[in-house]
């Protein structure tokens, strides 16, 4: 595993220092060839920090980055064969798109023939092939992004990084863009990088997700994984929405731990692989809204796992996210999901109801201070 | 009805100012000069109206030789204030921040405070025959006698530079600050080298601030007067040496005022041919808000 070309980026133990601010810390990380990798995290995260790094236009403290196997630590930014799709995309206004496209053959030498094959190729890969002579300020937000991404693929690039190029975009846009990005991806087979504080573009894109804090990772894995096995309080926050309540460990053994939770009521919720909580620990809990079950409090049977009755605060109406907000006895709001059709069986305010969630689906982890 | 007059009286109010600056001390001198200048002296206080003042100008070789030599003095004069003066520009705009920035603006600015005439022979006080560099050379036995080292052209474009240099640098600084620098790295990402991303990158979007910064050194340096009479002495022919003279020694007011207009003509010339050059509009470099 240590010395392959398999992986298209590698970095290993890799750390920068800005005076005594520790923006990257640590860091390694392995990824596959033709791969959709994500870095996901908050601003301030590092996550920048550590893709200028890749990029070459900051210099690591410490650590190793490999490309195609080979260190480019001491590669200038122009020779390295890793090409970025900035924020604000870069474009230069002083060219039009086909001067765009072809400005990095032209630092390349190739000869223009050739430059004219492949601009025009690679614009038909992007589905734009007719705006060659436009200006950039003639296209819209969604084929500035296209014509960025094309200014890198038709360098033929090892790995292509992304640095939050979707956050300019307005919602409607940018939901079309994920799933645009996503068949980039596979039709132009590059390993692409993609560094987002939006867990949604992370989730939708990615087949491995790193979730980044304070300079390190806090959780790699596909986007399923940390969404139903977060490794730590923060993915767990961070990653999707969720009920977090902070309570106390009355028993637990390695896989399943039974806490009280401040509210007043008990839960059972699973440990985290690894962890090990003993009674007392301060921890906390969180269960995701789509998981806790919403039934009328009349005529119901036994049930399973954990229990809550609460009586309907409010419904929050969004399509199919549509949340109900259910007020327990003596315990804060709790967030459940909720199908509302518009017909007469739909919850309303002031029912009283049970909630119920399987203990699997409850994660906790010791609470914040005491380390993931 | 009366809030319309009220309005209309305060919009001619606040338009007068600039209507009588332009008429009085634009539009009015230069008819009267266009007057002048077509007025052919046949005697003593007789005129007739023709271009003799102007087949004067061609006539004698002294004349057009002065302002080809102002003209071209002027355009080293500009382009060693772009030379000097961009990396200047490019230093302030994207690597100094905050206060070093201010600073360093404030020290090009300084100058300014200083009249022309005081800048002038502070470089004479510098370079003369008994001036501080002489002496200290002397001093330190490096030459043996005394040296001149005013009244000659290099000393006048040096002049020259060091007074219009700050005109070229703030149009720079303020188009290259609004340059992304995710574009520069861009550029060196995509594989360009550091002359490549200057020359395809940097220089063509900072254009606009450097066609605009041109002209104003141009015009600036083809029409100074003080610097090069102070540090060229009587022989730097300069245009405008020449136009004083008939002005004033040879009272040919006649003439003065067609060498005004030749001047004009001729710099606006340059310029025109410039921006064509450049492919940049008046519109969009000096006139840009």
């Amino acid at each position: 595993m240590t010395s392959s070309s398999d992986f298209d980026l590698e970095c290993r133990n890799v750390s920068k220092s800005f005076g005594s601010v520790r923006a990257v810390d640590d860091v390694s990380l392995e990824i596959p060839s033709g791969s959709f990798f994500s870095i996901l995290g908050p601003s301030g995260c590092g996550k920048t920090t550590l893709m200028r790094m890749i990029a070459g236009f900051e210099d690591p403290t410490a650590g190793d980055i490999r490309i195609k196997g080979r260190s480019v630590v001491d590669v200038p930014p122009n020779k390295r064969n890793v090409k970025m799709v900035f924020q604000h995309l870069a474009l230069f206004p002083m060219m039009n798109v086909f001067e765009n496209v072809a400005y990095g053959l032209r630092c390349n030498g190739v000869a223009a023939a050739e430059i004219r094959r492949k601009v025009a190729d690679v614009l038909e890969r992007i589905a734009l092939p007719d705006v060659g002579g436009r200006e950039i300020h003639q296209l819209s937000g969604g084929q500035k992004q296209r014509i960025a991404i094309a200014r890198c693929m038709v360098l033929d690039p090892d790995v292509l990084l992304l640095d939050e190029p979707l956050g300019a975009l307005d919602l409607k846009l940018r939901e079309a863009m994920k799933i645009e990005l996503k068949l980039l991806q596979h039709q132009f087979n590059t390993t692409f990088v993609y560094i987002t504080h939006d867990q949604s573009e992370a989730l939708v894109m990615s087949d491995r997700v790193a979730v980044m804090n304070h300079g390190r990772f806090e959780q790699v894995g596909t986007p399923q994984e940390l969404y139903h096995r977060p490794a730590s309080a923060f993915v767990a926050g961070f990653v999707g929405d969720a009920n977090r309540w902070a309570g106390r460990v009355l028993s637990a053994d390695r896989a399943q731990a039974k806490v009280e939770t401040d509210g007043g009521g008990t839960t059972l919720c699973a440990v985290a692989a690894g962890a090990s909580l003993s009674p007392g620990d301060a921890v906390e809990v969180f269960v995701r809204p789509e998981f806790i079950r919403t039934e009328r409090l009349a005529g119901f049977g036994a049930a399973d796992g954990n229990v809550l009755t609460g009586v309907v605060d409010s419904l929050l109406f969004n399509g199919a996210n549509s949340r109900v907000l259910v007020r327990a006895e003596r315990s804060a709001l709790v967030e459940a999901g909720v199908t509302l059709t518009g017909g007469p069986d739909d919850l309303r305010p002031g029912e009283a109801v049970r909630l119920t969630w399987s203990p699997d689906r409850a994660s906790c982890f010791a609470a914040a201070g005491a380390g993931g | 009805m009366r809030e319309r007059d009220i309005r209309r009286l305060s919009l001619i109010l606040l338009f007068a100012p600039f209507a009588l600056w332009i008429l009085l001390l634009i539009v009015l001198p230069h008819l009267g000069m266009g007057v002048l200048a077509l007025r052919e002296k046949i005697g003593p206080r007789q005129f007739e109206f023709g271009f003799g003042n102007f087949v004067e100008f061609l006539e004698e070789p002294i004349y057009w030789n002065t302002l080809l030599r102002t003209g071209s003095m002027s355009l080293l004069v500009t382009a060693l204030a772009l030379i000097i003066g961009f990396p200047i520009a490019y230093y302030i705009a994207k690597v100094a921040g905050g206060r070093t920035r201010g600073a360093l603006f404030l020290a090009c600015l300084v100058p300014l405070w200083v009249s022309d005439l005081i800048r002038a022979f502070g470089w004479i006080l510098l370079l003369r025959e008994t001036g501080v560099i002489s002496t200290s050379l002397q001093a330190m036995g490096l030459i043996d006698g005394p040296v001149e080292l005013l009244y000659n052209d290099v000393t006048v474009v040096m002049g020259l530079v060091y007074t219009v240099i700050l005109f070229m640098i703030v149009p720079l600084v303020s188009t290259l600050d609004g340059m992304d620098n995710a574009m520069v790295e861009a550029g060196y990402n995509l594989g360009g080298s550091g002359f490549t991303v200057l020359r395809r990158i940097i220089i063509p979007y900072a254009m606009p601030g450097i066609v605009s910064g041109c002209i104003i050194v141009f015009m600036l340096s083809a029409g100074s007067y003080l610097t090069p009479i102070l540090l060229g002495g009587k022989y730097s022919s300069w245009f405008t040496e020449t136009i004083y003279e008939q002005f004033i020694t040879r009272y040919n007011w006649e003439a003065g005022a067609a060498f005004g207009f030749l001047l004009l003509a001729f710099t606006s010339g340059v310029v025109w041919i410039g921006l064509k050059l450049s492919r940049q509009t008046l519109a969009g470099t000096v006139a840009r808000s």
